[in-house]
């Protein structure tokens, strides 16, 4: 690194990238909560079946991505959706085969699965 | 804390002390190298006997006794072999108060071991640890790499028949 | 299996506002759509909402509907239990906000909370520089390298009030002072990531997540000393933030974020990972640079103080995780920033590790000067099972146990130390009923004893010593002047350790001996544990008048120590009862009492 201007190069081009729930593509952007207290509850399956079964439906569009702990151990193993023009989706207490259906029903038919969210544990 | 010393003969191999030579050479220059080399010891041989701490000490030129005290100051060193399995249970805080010590009486129990003993078979050692950091499973163990959370003392009996 | 319930209420109102009618479509209707296996109607008794009723809720999702008529049945079953979405015109207005919440954001958990320290953790891929640099990461040091002055630097750090997130509370600032003050051909920052205090996990959540804001801040903090070198000291129990540390250091040096000339300004400086190896003293700055050097990990006395003659005899700062991880946006969002958050004199945020009795575990940022009562009510979601709460416990082995009239209390440095307990690193554990603080205050004591490192008597001796006199009041038996001897013992403990640890190390017992006399008390003259915790004081009885005489207990007692005959009510022998409360965990009546 030789110059902030170089920096700033790195940093509009990954913001761009990350940066889904903002912009008007159609990238949608999955993060699995992968600390220790995550990764002890069960998140690599997880993760290992979100891979799985993008590349299953051939979603070019999807990035998955593994995260620090977003903080509530409780409801571990954690997974989030971003997806342009939307708030993010917070599903809880994650299971392959919960993955297997938030990948059919939420990211292919774009209805969230209510039931594993975090408004379904959390009053 | 009093460590136990082994009487476990040491069975260490040629390719064992290579590779604990080499591990010396790389970082003997280093400033403080006494500990990063310990820890390589101890994943090289799975703990550290006199024969080990003897090698070290030859080959850093520092005291046998000043390494002999490193060794038994620091409770991730251990001086005993651990098991094919080694079972931690949690006493953190957050574990204690849901009532990890229950957990790791019964282990006790079941294994016929105190805490730091392994099983005469050498399949299973034994011993608490400090908080691993999830505690929102509180009550937890760990068995060599595996973490079980949300313990009931009922489980132990059915996770230990497992190994 | 039976995945969802639908609970309509059939109280007085309802039912004349027609719910039996409600009933009878929703169970037709699910019997049309097969779903008879899936789906279970409950009649519920009074929801209290009688004015919207006739009123429905369905589980899992607790998704309340008010005014529901026969008309609307259908759509529930294809919307809601069908296709699992919602049907919000029907949700009850006091529900509509938050029955309808999919994102972590609006949950009460998070609004409450304001993330600095934490602020990218669980947001990006803490294994891709990029993402960091995304979110302005390396901006700070690049400003700070191009456009500041080291002066400026700590002159901001100074002014945003930051202070030491590891515990004491020093302020950030004026220890990079005195270390800028002292000239040196070399001179040294160091990280404590040595996180010892059981029940926390701060450092380890920011190392994990964010490793790069660490490293940044320790950069601009060598900039601002005059340092070249840093070392960051995290315990070998936390293999994935070692791993994430190591891949952070790789590739910010593959950007020459670390290295030589950094941003072409000639500015160098590298970061080198030394593993702890589970020593809780390692946590106290001496020690810490102690076992750096290679040794074993003992304090000794301040001064000098390591701003003067730290690691291998040179100048050397040393702050914790959290500390640093605040420093790259007080430099990018300015100290006045910083400075309006928080208390007057405690600024900023906190990060506490919550758990215990609560429902909520989890990390959670809060600002300075939340009371106790919002992290454990609203952020926490208060304690499981309808118990009381007893008491928080903050600062780990080296502070004390909070009492419910203490709740209110605004949280910062100051207040803490007030009421007896300290700040710590952040861990909070919540306690409630069921815990016995005799037994907590000697949880803690056997921690102690068991990580002083014996360099000085007061420390070594003085909290077996504590130790001995609290096992003697659990066993039954302590006498009334053995509270008093605890009270001095730990005065002169407190005063005259060398370092930290021993300094306070008696929190604990002090904190629960002035709450929590009566509990004492109760152990000493009553003989009796008031929580049912301390084995040697309980017994187990059994109720005749709610005994079956089911023998169920009787079989399941490992000693044989409940005898009794069939229908009639069962006796426990006490010289048998070995207390293992398996009679009362196998009673089905509620019949086996602890006392």
């Amino acid at each position: 690194m030789k110059s902030l201007a170089e920096l700033e190069v790195i940093r509009e081009r990954t913001k761009k990238k990350i940066n889904v729930s903002e912009s008007d593509g159609n990238d949608i952007r999955v993060v699995v909560g992968m600390a220790t207290c995550g990764i002890a509850a069960g998140a690599r399956p997880v993760y290992d079946m979100l891979i799985e079964e993008v590349e299953k439906h051939n979603l070019h569009n999807v990035s998955i991505t593994q995260t620090g702990c977003i903080g509530i151990c409780q409801l571990e193993p954690v997974v989030e959706i971003y997806a342009p023009g939307k708030e993010k989706v917070t599903y809880v207490k994650m299971t392959p085969e919960k993955a297997r259906r938030i990948v059919t029903d939420h990211i292919v038919n774009d209805t969230i699965v209510a039931e594993y969210t975090v408004g379904s544990v959390v009053e | 804390m009093q460590k136990a010393q082994t009487t476990i003969p040491f069975k260490g191999t040629k390719e064992q002390e290579e590779k604990l030579k080499a591990v010396i050479t790389q970082l003997r220059d280093e400033k403080g190298a006494l500990m990063p080399i310990l820890q390589h010891a101890q994943d090289i041989y799975g703990y550290l006997p006199m024969e080990v701490q003897e090698v070290i000490s030859e080959e850093m030129d520092i005291p046998l006794e000043e390494v002999y005290g490193v060794v038994s100051f620091y409770t991730q060193f251990t001086l005993n072999p651990k098991g094919q399995y080694n079972i931690a249970v949690c006493l953190g805080t957050a574990c204690y108060v849901k009532g990890s010590k229950e957990i790791f009486d019964a282990i006790s129990d079941k294994l016929g071991i105190g805490p730091g003993g392994c099983t005469a078979d050498g399949k299973f050692s034994f011993e608490a640890c400090r908080c691993i950091g999830a505690c929102g499973l509180a009550p937890v163990m760990m068995i060599n790499d595996e973490v079980y959370g949300r313990l009931v003392k009922d489980d132990v009996g059915k996770i230990l028949d497992r190994y | 299996m039976i995945r969802s319930h639908v609970l309509i209420c059939s109280g007085e109102n309802c039912t004349s506002s027609g719910s039996e009618k409600l009933i009878s479509a929703m169970e037709s209707e699910i019997v049309k759509k097969g779903l008879a296996d899936e789906v279970k109607v409950i009649k519920a008794g009074c929801f209290d909402l009688c004015s919207s009723g006739p009123n429905m809720i369905i589980y899992p999702e607790g998704a309340f509907y008010s005014n529901v008529t026969v008309a609307d049945i259908s759509e529930i079953v294809e919307e809601h239990l069908i296709k699992g979405r919602v049907v919000k015109r029907l949700l009850h207005h006091d529900f509509t906000q938050e029955k309808t919440v999919s994102s972590l954001n609006e949950v009460p958990f998070y609004q409450k909370q304001l993330r600095i320290a934490l602020r990218n953790c669980g947001v990006i891929n803490p294994e891709d520089i990029d993402e960091y640099i995304a979110f302005d990461g390396y901006r700070a040091l690049g400003k700070v390298l191009t456009e500041m002055k080291p002066e400026e630097v700590i002159d901001v750090v100074l002014r945003s009030g930051l202070r030491g997130r590891g515990g004491a509370g020093f302020p950030t600032g004026r220890k990079w002072q005195l270390a800028r003050g002292n000239a040196a051909d070399q001179k040294y920052v160091c990280c404590n990531a040595d996180e010892g205090d059981p029940g926390a996990f701060m450092d380890r959540s920011v190392l994990e997540g964010d490793p790069h804001s660490v490293l940044e801040a320790m950069a601009i903090a060598g900039y601002a000393i005059g340092a070249t070198q840093g070392y960051i000291y995290v315990r070998a129990e936390y293999p994935i933030a070692i791993k994430r540390l190591r891949i952070a250091i790789d590739q910010a040096r593959d950007y020459n974020l670390l290295g030589k000339d950094i941003f072409g300004t000639g500015f160098e400086f590298d970061i080198e990972l030394r593993l702890g190896s589970g020593a809780f003293v390692c946590g106290e700055e001496t020690a810490l640079m102690t076992s750096i050097e290679g040794h074993r990990g003992e304090p000794h006395p301040r001064p000098p103080f390591p701003a003067v003659k730290g690691l291998f005899g040179k100048p050397t700062i040393l702050n914790n995780v959290e500390t640093y991880a605040n420093i790259a946006q007080i430099i990018l969002k300015g100290p006045e920033w910083f400075s309006s958050i928080g208390t007057e004199k405690s600024k900023g945020t906190k990060v506490f590790a919550l758990g215990g009795k609560i429902n909520h575990t989890g990390l959670v940022e809060i600002p300075m000067g939340t009371t106790l009562r919002e992290i454990i009510d609203d952020i926490g979601g208060g304690i499981p099972g309808g118990k009381k709460f007893k008491a928080a416990q903050t600062g780990g082995p080296s502070g004390g146990c909070i009492p419910p009239e203490h709740l209110d209390i605004k949280i910062d440095y100051d207040n803490l130390i007030s009421i007896g307990s300290m700040m710590g690193s952040g861990g909070l554990i919540v306690m409630d009923e069921d815990n016995c603080m005799v037994d907590i205050a000697r949880f803690f004591l056997d921690f102690t004893v068991d990580e002083s490192c014996g360099k000085c008597v007061p420390c070594r001796i003085g909290t077996r010593r504590l130790l001995e006199i609290l096992d003697k009041i659990i066993s039954g038996n302590g006498e009334m002047k053995d509270l008093d001897r605890l009270d001095e013992l730990c005065r002169y403990i407190k005063e005259n350790s060398l370092c930290g640890l021993g300094q306070t190390a008696p929190n604990p017992v002090l904190s629960t001996l002035h709450y929590f006399r009566d509990e004492y008390l109760a152990h000493v003259v009553d003989k009796r544990c008031p929580a049912g915790v301390c084995k040697s004081l309980i017994t187990y009885e059994i109720d005749p008048v709610k005994c079956t005489g089911c023998t169920l207990c009787a079989r399941n007692c490992p000693t044989n120590a409940i005898t009794g005959t069939v229908k009639n009510p069962h006796v426990i022998d006490k010289s048998k009862c070995i207390k293992c409360g398996v009679c009362q965990q196998k009673c089905r009546f509620s019949a086996v009492i602890k006392k």
